[in-house]
């Protein structure tokens, strides 16, 4: 079976994943819900022939009452808003913003913990990039400190982003400590306004208070498959450095092109995580 | 010397203790911040800061670990300034709430919130914040000569509406000549109207620091940047450019003798790599590139068997920016491949 899925929002995020859900052959996409009737988002919902609603997210789930999942790619904010109108319908959803209110998840690390959780959060671009790693480091050696940089295209950051950069950082790195498994986490975030704009890069140092560099090494590698598995664009970018105790991974991430150009593979990470949540329900669904 | 009795037009902002601590590797100790700060606070500079030299929180393995705390640091300027403003600077995507409250908490009066001069509008969720703790807010634009005089007028007065009281230039490659500087000046003026002060921050590498900053207090820069000795990533010289200002009779109500002592007695013995207009830096202002490119080029000038200065010349040609150091890898395996001559 497939699941039946809305998207609401209409901005970058959710215009991606249009393309990705539609293509999805355990999903069925039925609409995109937005606030403008002329965003650019609901105009491609349009011409691909699925439900534009720009009357509410009450008024679409009305007319819709067969849905089985939403994800909300709006705001923290509307997040919030959306949240108990959604379970009141019993509605299951997959939370791309930064509002942290279901448990977090990061395929790689976590996919099975949380399918019972009616909400579930995917944290940050730079936690689906990062948090991976970590836990590969985590799983190898004991991981006293991991920082991140995430470095992303100033065109590819939409004005949630940048109005809710403190969000971004702090949600980022709390998640290296209780996903990765670190005992302290830092996040940095880089807007680069550079034409032609920058694929996604990531470099993560990693302070390991016990570490076996041939396993550390083994380790990255096997999750960077793993990942570029759900993700086709991830790969390192260099090979992982080990010196003194730290491990430094740059890990850069390439689009598909599906709404944004290739250079924003932070959209791309998350939508991909996304619809990796969405495929996991719908497995578990066609095995019960 | 004794102070000028004339108000001052122009109001000078230290950054001995936040930009000067990349010349000593973020090694500040308490006691020598309470002595250099007290010091500064004594010879009447308007405001003081503090901290990392990349802002709040940027204590990183990405940015260099300081050696104490931006607590420790904030808490020892506190205790020594009597009268001027203790300010910090906070760079978003790097710092969080959590440092702009503790600050708050320290008792900083200023914060720099400081974005690319492109990004102003992911200041806005930090300058609202700094507001509500209570404290002041002055934005800062970095590598200004990367964009048009228009687009720093449109930037600046994001961070105006936001909520900022003055808006600096901070020319943090050392790129700007003088007329680059009056139009950026100029154009920011236009925009704010009077709704906010202009400020300029210098830096040396076309040894223009102290004559650029002359330019934007003729053009109407009301606050400006400096540090004692130079110190920093080759800054403004503060004793330098209190003399300038005094014999040009601009009135800055600072006491120019004891700058000098403090910056020759307290501040010289500690840098590790006091600034200076080589090859290298020189390039930087020339190129208009990042400092963090300079390392980055030299390995690959040594690996393709370039010169580094035709490396960066061409990134910043391509208009690159912090964060795109692999391209300078690119950049020197085509340089090498033309096989062209070594500039001189």
């Amino acid at each position: 079976m497939t699941l039946r899925v809305a998207i609401l929002g209409s901005g970058n995020i959710g215009t991606d994943l249009l393309y990705k859900v539609a293509r999805n052959p355990a999903l069925t996409l039925v609409g995109m819900v937005g606030i403008d009737p002329a965003s650019e988002g609901l105009a491609r919902a349009r011409a691909g022939g699925f439900a534009a609603g720009a009357d509410g997210v009450e008024r679409f789930l009305d007319d819709h009452p067969d849905l089985d999942l939403v994800f909300d790619a709006t705001s923290a904010h509307a997040h919030a808003e959306h949240a108990p109108v959604l379970a009141a319908r019993g509605l299951r959803c997959i939370d791309l913003t930064p509002a942290a209110l279901g448990p977090a998840v990061v395929p790689d690390v976590n996919l099975d913990e949380h399918l019972e959780a009616p909400d579930v959060n995917l944290v940050t671009c730079g936690a689906q990039a990062t948090v991976p790693i970590v836990a590969a480091l985590s799983a190898a050696g004991r991981v006293a400190y991991a920082e991140v940089v995430s470095t992303v295209a100033s065109r590819s950051a939409g004005p949630g982003t940048r109005s809710n950069i403190d969000e971004f950082t702090v949600a980022t790195a709390r998640s290296l400590e209780t996903l990765g498994g670190s005992a302290a986490g830092k996040a940095i975030i880089i807007l680069n306004p550079a034409e032609p704009p920058i694929v996604m890069r990531n470099t993560i140092y990693a302070e390991l208070a016990t570490l076996e560099e041939a396993a550390a090494a083994a380790s990255v590698a096997e999750a960077v498959a793993r990942v570029a598995a759900y993700v086709p664009g991830y790969r390192l970018a260099a090979e992982p450095l080990v010196a003194d105790g730290m491990v430094t991974v740059f890990v850069e991430v390439e689009g598909a092109g599906d709404y944004l150009p290739t250079y924003a593979g932070n959209l791309d990470i998350m939508t991909s995580a996304a619809v990796r949540v969405a495929e996991r329900y719908a497995e578990r669904l066609a095995t019960r | 010397m004794n102070q000028t009795a004339t108000a001052p037009r122009v109001r000078l902002l230290d950054s001995t203790l936040r930009d000067g601590s990349h010349a000593i590797g973020h090694r500040y100790t308490p006691e020598q911040v309470e002595l250099i700060a007290g010091g500064l606070d004594q010879a009447g500079m308007h405001a003081i800061g503090v901290g990392h030299g990349d802002g709040l929180g940027a204590s990183s393995i990405q940015y260099m670990r300081s050696l104490h705390t931006d607590d420790e640091l904030l808490s020892a300027a506190r205790r020594a300034i009597r009268r001027a403003r203790l300010a910090v600077t906070f760079q978003p995507g790097i710092g969080t709430k959590r440092q702009l409250e503790r600050a708050a908490e320290l008792g900083a009066d200023l914060v720099r919130i400081a974005t690319h001069c492109t990004e102003a509008d992911i200041a806005t969720q930090h300058i609202g914040l700094s507001r509500d703790l209570g404290m002041d807010v002055h934005g800062d634009l970095m590598m200004p000569h990367m964009t048009s005089p228009e687009k720093i007028a449109e930037q600046a007065r994001i961070m105006v509406d936001a909520g900022a009281t003055g808006v600096h230039i901070m020319d943090s490659a050392g790129a700007l000549t003088m007329d680059d500087v009056k139009a950026r000046l100029a154009a920011m003026l236009r925009e704010l109207g009077g709704e906010a002060e202009a400020g300029i921050h210098a830096h040396q590498n076309l040894s223009l620091a102290v004559a650029n900053t002359v330019v934007a207090i003729q053009e109407g820069a009301t606050l400006a940047d400096a540090c004692l000795a130079g110190a920093g990533a080759g800054n403004c010289q503060m004793e330098a450019l209190v003399a300038v200002l005094e014999q040009i009779g601009v009135p800055t109500g600072i006491d120019l003798w004891k700058l000098e002592d403090l910056a020759d007695t307290m501040v010289r013995p500690i840098m590790r790599t006091p600034p200076t207009v080589d090859r290298t830096t020189l390039t930087q202002g020339f190129a208009g590139v990042p400092g963090s490119f300079l390392h980055h080029a030299a390995r690959a000038a040594e690996r393709f068997g370039v010169d580094a200065r035709d490396i960066l010349v061409e990134v910043g040609r391509r208009k690159s920016v912090a964060g795109q150091e692999d391209l300078l890898v690119e950049v020197a395996a085509g340089l090498a491949a033309k096989q062209r001559p070594v500039a001189g």
